[in-house]
């Protein structure tokens, strides 16, 4: 019944002139988008050190979903060397993703050459 | 939209289900004239409600069913989430998001904490099968404070 995550990579170049991955989320982000997320998280080189989450088109995000994206955080911390960043999350994802503290450790910007700008 | 009006929801014990809560809650917050971050706010509790219901409640069973009942008064709108287990007992704890990057807390486990956050009353009743249920409140008189 949820409807499918679509996951898109592509890259970018940050302000700092670095190369910068984006992973771009389309549809629901909940328990059923693990596979889709994670697999594509899993499939980053691993020299890709510089990632970008774009949930511009993501309109329904749930706490589970949430679940995944601190697993992500989990696995770069673990891995070491590799920031993630998010962008495009509404305004009310955006209070919702500071409350329970996922600020602390991606940075959030509401669009992409924001974000870029931060990298 | 008249004061008193009820409007029951009842969805299957599968995932995705709750966004059908979530939309009659919202369309019934906004004809109130509740503003749109409050109705977000209302949106993000009932999917968590119903999420809770559908997957530790009824166990994602096929044959139990999660009700929801949509109450209006002059200044709230309240809404009971019932479901077949046997309720909640522990109080919503904040989630540790250092305890959660170090991997000594599930990374899940964060919609009570959610739910209490984002509307004005939330309680958890414990009752027989079919009787347990999240009652959440949101008030026109916290618009704009």
């Amino acid at each position: 019944m949820q409807a499918a995550t679509k996951v898109t990579e592509r890259t970018a170049t940050a302000a700092s002139g670095s190369p910068i991955t984006i992973l771009a989320f389309a549809g629901d982000i909940a328990s059923t988008s693990k596979d889709a997320m994670m697999e594509a998280y899993h499939g980053l080189g691993a020299s890709v050190s510089k990632v970008l989450l774009d949930f511009t088109a993501v309109d329904y995000i749930n706490s589970s979903g949430i679940a995944i994206i601190i697993q992500m955080l989990l696995e770069a911390s673990r891995a070491g060397g590799r920031t993630i960043a998010i962008f495009g999350l509404t305004p009310h994802f955006n209070k919702v993703f500071t409350m329970v503290g996922v600020a602390k450790y991606a940075s959030m910007s509401p669009d992409e050459p924001t974000a870029l700008a931060t990298l | 939209m008249r004061s008193g009006s009820n409007v029951e929801v009842c969805l299957p014990s599968e995932l995705g289900f709750e966004k059908v809560a979530l939309s009659t809650a919202a369309s019934m917050a906004t004809l109130m004239g509740f503003s749109a971050d409050r109705v977000e706010d209302l949106k993000t509790a009932v999917a968590e409600a119903c999420i809770n219901a559908i997957e530790h409640g009824n166990r994602l069973s096929d044959t139990l069913s999660v009700s929801i009942v949509l109450s209006t008064t002059d200044d709230q709108l309240e809404i009971k989430v019932l479901d077949h287990g046997s309720g909640v007992s522990k109080h919503p704890e904040s989630p540790d998001i250092d305890r959660k990057m170090h991997g000594d807390e599930d990374p899940r486990g964060m919609g009570m904490f959610l739910i209490q956050a984002l509307v004005d009353e939330a309680e958890w009743y414990q009752g027989p099968p079919g009787k347990s249920f999240v009652r959440l409140v949101i008030r026109l008189d916290k618009e704009n404070k």
